[in-house]
């Protein structure tokens, strides 16, 4: 299912995440990559470098838009002044869908800039997809939600963390940007076998995959994207393409980030799993 | 507990300042037990008591607000010191917490919380503003609107008192203590300090805030602008500020002309070379927007009637 509705029936490979330390390097070079990401807030602006150096990047690369701020699981309605920033850029990058993460992080205007964990109930799930909708048809074009990797579980949880994005990809009738570190990194925390989770989710529904690594402290994971992916983490992503067949990859690494070929490289080890995939099948 | 009660307590949490050794409080603003708080809504695990739980979101909020603000003004931190710059962070941020969905927009309301605070500034509290509206100014010109420049063929149409626009980006700053000077040498400081040891950078910087803190306050007119996606400061006369400031308020280029040389006796010829000095010289900086659909009597190079 690499083309589905969820990702704009596009193929995309494996890309990374498009950062400052890089841009020297892509606009000298231009290496052959085959998609690159971008953080959607970083270019919701009015002029100056960032937008130069996207447009130059837009000319050669293909680019998906990835948020950090929609908090779809946020209590107020979607700010409109926010909605039309990101459409205008939505329509320079032509991004063939959109991802955003399945959290919340603000409340009454007050934005706590993280991407804070939801409460599995039913009434979560139901207003959650309904700001998704709300979203997507002001946007037109389609929307996939990413799972979060979270240091928190609330009490008044009815189902498991992959029951909520089931039920909220189903009712918002959207997609999934499944994170595989992301699970990874909650099954530590919460005490969970990560595999149970990529085998629940609805695998019709991955418009696109993440990797990443992450920071361990003694008593809990810390999702930092400073590290390479680590072998549990690529396991998961293994059985994850084989239930969504070849599907648009993004490494990301946000932190300490190393040298644009070192990333790439990350990277690209994904292409190995897809080609054994192939071969077992 | 419902979903807005869950997140209206934990946003709380959360943002409530941390201790001094970067531990959550032990207790709430109102005295309640934190451990009893958290207990009420967040799952212990076997590592992890509900209030270790809350605490890594709590530790990280304030992680990533505090560095943001340290990395928008450094120049300000130099000013006052590290330790206090931490300490008025912490206070504005509590009064004045982030309201945008972007990070950027962190500092948009700290010269105006500083005015009604200049306890944080003391001894150098009008250095220290003239550097937080510097920084202010130098982010809104960093990634500000730039219009279509006004190029040579863009002439005048019959209207002789047009109004020219001043770019969105280009921001004008009349200061009293040279802060630009300072934010340059700060930064040339910090990039040496790749090559030379910490203590020659905070050396360097030392000296330089000295020299411009002992320097009589002055009126200094800045224009923060951009050339090629680069910040650069440029100090211009105070005509030429009033000009601009006029022309940046919708005035005509006769009530600019007005105001900048008000008071002033000045003959006509040198006033005209003046002004035909300034145009020449901002034209060349792409300060002036081309003419658009609503700008009065002035026609586009591709000789579009405005």
């Amino acid at each position: 299912m690499p083309a589905n509705p969820f990702n704009g029936f596009t193929d995309f490979g494996v890309g990374i995440g498009l950062r400052v330390p890089h841009y020297r390097h892509i606009l000298a070079e231009k290496p052959v990559v085959s998609w690159f990401e971008i953080i959607s807030e970083n270019y919701m602006i009015d002029g100056g470098r960032p937008l130069h150096v996207l447009d130059q990047i837009l000319d050669r690369y293909r680019v998906v838009q990835h948020g950090v701020s929609m908090y779809f699981g946020s209590p107020e309605p979607p700010n409109r002044e926010h909605l039309k920033k990101l459409k205008t850029l939505v329509k320079r990058t032509q991004t063939p869908w959109l991802t955003d993460h399945l959290c919340w992080g603000s409340v009454d205007g007050t934005y706590s800039h993280d991407l804070l964990p939801m409460p599995y109930t039913f009434e979560a799930a139901r207003h959650t997809a309904q700001k998704i909708r709300e979203v997507r048809d002001f946007l037109e074009i389609p929307i996939a939600v990413e799972n979060v990797s979270s240091y928190a579980e609330f009490h008044v949880s009815e189902m498991t963390e992959w029951q909520f994005l089931t039920e909220v990809v189903e009712l918002a009738d959207c997609g999934i940007l499944l994170d595989v570190n992301n699970i990874y990194v909650s099954s530590r925390n919460h005490n969970f076998n990560p595999h149970d989770y990529v085998n629940a989710i609805p695998a019709n529904r991955v418009a696109q995959i993440h990797i990443a690594g992450h920071s361990k402290f003694e008593k809990y994971i810390l999702d930092t994207h400073d590290h390479p992916v680590i072998d549990p983490v690529w396991n998961l992503y293994a059985r994850a393409i084989e239930r969504t067949g070849r599907t648009a990859t993004l490494l990301e690494w946000d932190d300490k980030i190393p040298s644009f070929e070192e990333v790439h490289n990350e990277a690209l080890k994904a292409n190995q799993f897809v080609a054994d995939m192939a071969v077992t099948s | 507990m419902n979903l807005l009660e869950i997140q209206h307590r934990m946003l709380e949490a959360v943002m409530q300042p941390l201790t001094n050794d970067e531990q959550m409080q032990p207790r709430t603003p109102d005295g309640k037990s934190m451990h009893d708080v958290a207990a009420e809504f967040i799952k212990p695990n076997d590592r992890l008591s509900s209030f270790e739980r809350l605490e890594i979101y709590n530790r990280q909020y304030w992680f990533r607000v505090l560095a943001s603000l340290d990395e928008d003004f450094r120049g300000l931190r130099a000013i006052i010191g590290p330790r206090r710059f931490e300490a008025l962070s912490k206070a504005y941020l509590i009064e004045c917490p982030s309201e945008s969905f972007t990070l950027r927009n962190l500092g948009s309301r700290l010269e105006w919380w500083l005015r009604s605070h200049p306890e944080h500034l003391q001894p150098r509290a009008g250095l220290a503003l003239d550097m937080v509206r510097l920084e202010w100014a130098e982010i809104e010109a960093f990634d500000g609107a730039a219009e279509p420049v006004l190029v040579p063929g863009d002439v005048l149409a019959s209207d002789p008192d047009p109004r020219f626009r001043l770019q969105p980006y280009v921001q004008l700053l009349s200061v009293h203590y040279a802060v630009d000077d300072l934010l340059v040498a700060l930064r040339k400081d910090d990039s040496d300090s790749e090559m030379a040891s910490n203590a020659v950078s905070e050396r360097g910087k030392r000296t330089h805030l000295r020299k411009v803190a002992r320097q009589k306050p002055q009126a200094i007119f800045l224009v923060v602008h951009r050339v090629d996606d680069s910040i650069y400061f440029k100090r211009i006369e105070p005509e030429a500020f009033k000009f601009l400031k006029a022309l940046r308020e919708g005035k005509s280029l006769s009530a600019a002309v007005m105001q900048a040389f008000e008071g002033r006796d000045i003959q006509e010829n040198k006033l005209l070379t003046t002004v035909q000095g300034w145009f020449e010289n901002w034209s060349s900086l792409g300060w002036f927007c081309a003419p658009n659909s609503t700008d009065q009597g002035l026609i586009s190079a591709s000789g579009r009637q405005s």
